[in-house]
């Protein structure tokens, strides 16, 4: 498109603020008590990355895949989609990393998640554990109240940030692979919080940068 | 004019209903109501009433049953103040089914103006795609058809000249925003047998005052105005300022109904279409079809106040 420069975020912002967080809000509603489900898969996956076992890679690629793919199914298709009508693309961005999940983390056993105190480490650490246990704290900090909380696992962008900690968490180098759909994906809410004036757009988009940069460290501190 | 085609026999027990006791109450309503003012379609000669109702962004509340109410509830505040036009676009998410199920709720309404457009870059796909609209809004037809943002109109606007030419649409039109492609938009307008236009036009993005609204005027297109508040930044920003003296002399009794005035002065502008979904803001936003309009000296005044804000 010719004229693409003259366009911002707030022209493709498709719904209000108010309309968006509702819908989290209905959201949370209908799959309660399911929240408290999904916190405690990131609870287990926090004690899986002290495992030493060999199958604690498996497992936990098969935790975050399930989650992708239930947060995919029930939010992005079941609620997202009815006010944005770009989200059966986005399906997309969640179906490819859940193959890649399956196939990379679950069926070639390749990712092998461990707590590393060094900066990459403690930086995904830090990022997943704000995910599971911070990042609904910013609705309430908004004043949005608890029924609009967006919580790990059952809605998309703590689910996807957190999975962007985990991958700087793998063992050798940077997964950029499997970092494609988080960060395309966080590259979209950011815009979209934006333009919706909600201060957690400096969060998911500084978060996104910061875990690219990581990764990129990553990788040259890797043989 | 839009027919319903939804009818139940409750409804039309309802209607008959309504219809008596509307009868009795006319005279105390019509001294209620101050009907708005109305420029008339150059193609056509039907007047509209100069605000509509536009539905970017604030009908798209997807199945949230307490929004859908509260969007229903913004129509009929809307029909009930004389207004008519309602905007829409396959573009705007769910507020094609949102308007279909407020015309529901309402009766479908006898006066609806129905305006929407067909978005896609496909050729073929236009007519599946307006019949899709058309059965999201549940009108018989339309009474306008624009082509969104100029997309693929080479292949559209034949398509809606066939429809018109059937009876199947009562107009045809294009619509841009914020200042996009004014040229293309202008070769259209210059070539093509259109009875509508759609640009941005407000007090501070006045671009299409110096070739569109004219040529517009030239080659008697109407002009739907969109934008007209900047998307709520313009009322924003001017609320942290009193109302300027002169508002009273052209009956504004706020900043929204300041701007709109200004627009539908103009006398190419044929309607505005504020996009709103609070009741208290479409019955403000009708207000400015009514009472005076400024005139060119006040014009002038208000363009250079209001650019110091």
């Amino acid at each position: 498109m010719p004229e693409w420069w003259t366009y911002s975020p707030a022209d493709f912002l498709l719904f209000s603020p108010r309309t968006y967080y509702r819908l989290i809000e209905r959201h949370n509603d209908a799959v309660w008590p399911a929240q408290l489900v999904t916190l405690g898969l990131g609870v287990l996956i926090v004690g899986l990355l002290r495992e030493r076992a060999w199958w604690r890679g498996r497992v936990v690629s098969g935790i975050v895949a399930v989650l992708w793919a239930w947060v995919a199914w029930a939010f992005v298709r079941g609620r997202y989609a009815t006010i944005n009508w770009a989200a059966a693309y986005l399906m997309w961005l969640f179906a490819v990393e859940v193959a890649l999940l399956v196939w990379a983390g679950v069926i070639r056993g390749d990712l092998s998640f461990r707590w590393r105190a060094d900066a990459t480490g403690v930086f995904g650490g830090g990022l997943f554990l704000l995910c599971l246990a911070g990042y609904p704290m910013f609705a309430l900090l908004g004043g949005r109240g608890w029924a609009q909380v967006e919580v790990f696992g059952i809605a998309p962008d703590p689910t996807v940030m957190a999975t962007l900690g985990l991958l700087l968490l793998v063992e050798g180098g940077p997964r950029w692979g499997l970092q494609v759909a988080p960060v395309l994906w966080c590259l979209v809410a950011g815009a979209t919080l934006l333009a919706m004036g909600s201060p957690e757009a400096w969060i998911v988009l500084s978060a996104t940068l910061l875990s690219v940069v990581a990764a990129i460290a990553k990788g040259r501190r890797s043989p | 004019m839009s027919d319903g085609i939804r009818t139940s026999r409750r409804t039309l027990i309802g209607a008959v209903a309504a219809g008596a006791a509307a009868s009795l109450l006319r005279p105390l309503w019509a001294l209620e109501r101050t009907a708005p003012i109305t420029r008339p379609i150059p193609s056509s000669g039907e007047p509209l009433p100069v605000i509509g109702l536009g539905t970017w962004i604030t009908f798209n509340v997807g199945d949230d049953a307490e929004l859908r109410d509260e969007c229903a509830a913004v129509m009929g505040a809307f029909f009930r103040a004389g207004g008519r036009v309602i905007d829409s676009s396959p573009m705007y998410g769910s507020s094609q089914p949102v308007i279909g199920y407020g015309l529901d709720r309402l009766g479908h309404p006898a006066g609806l103006f129905s305006a929407d457009k067909v978005w896609t870059s496909s050729g073929p796909a236009g007519p599946d795609q307006i019949e899709e609209s058309r059965s999201h809004w549940g009108v018989r037809r339309f009474d306008l058809l624009q082509v969104h943002n100029l997309l693929a109109w080479e292949h559209h606007l034949p398509t809606l000249f066939a429809m018109k030419a059937e009876g199947r649409v009562r107009y045809v039109g294009i619509t841009t925003s914020e200042g996009r492609r004014h040229d293309e938009v202008e070769r259209i307008m210059a070539r093509q047998p259109l009875d509508f236009v759609q640009v941005t036009y407000n007090v501070l993005d006045r671009e299409v005052e110096d070739r569109i609204l004219p040529l517009a005027r030239d080659r008697g297109v109407a002009v739907l105005v969109n934008r007209p508040f900047r998307q709520g930044s313009l009322i924003r920003e001017m609320a942290r300022h009193p109302l300027p003296s002169w508002a009273a002399e052209i009956g504004a009794a706020n900043w929204a109904q300041v701007l709109l005035k200004f627009i539908v002065s103009h006398n190419a502008v044929t309607c505005a279409i504020p996009a709103t979904s609070q009741v208290a803001h479409v019955v403000e936003n009708m207000g400015a079809a009514t009472g005076s309009l400024p005139d060119a000296a006040l014009r002038r005044r208000m363009v250079s106040d209001l650019e110091r804000l």
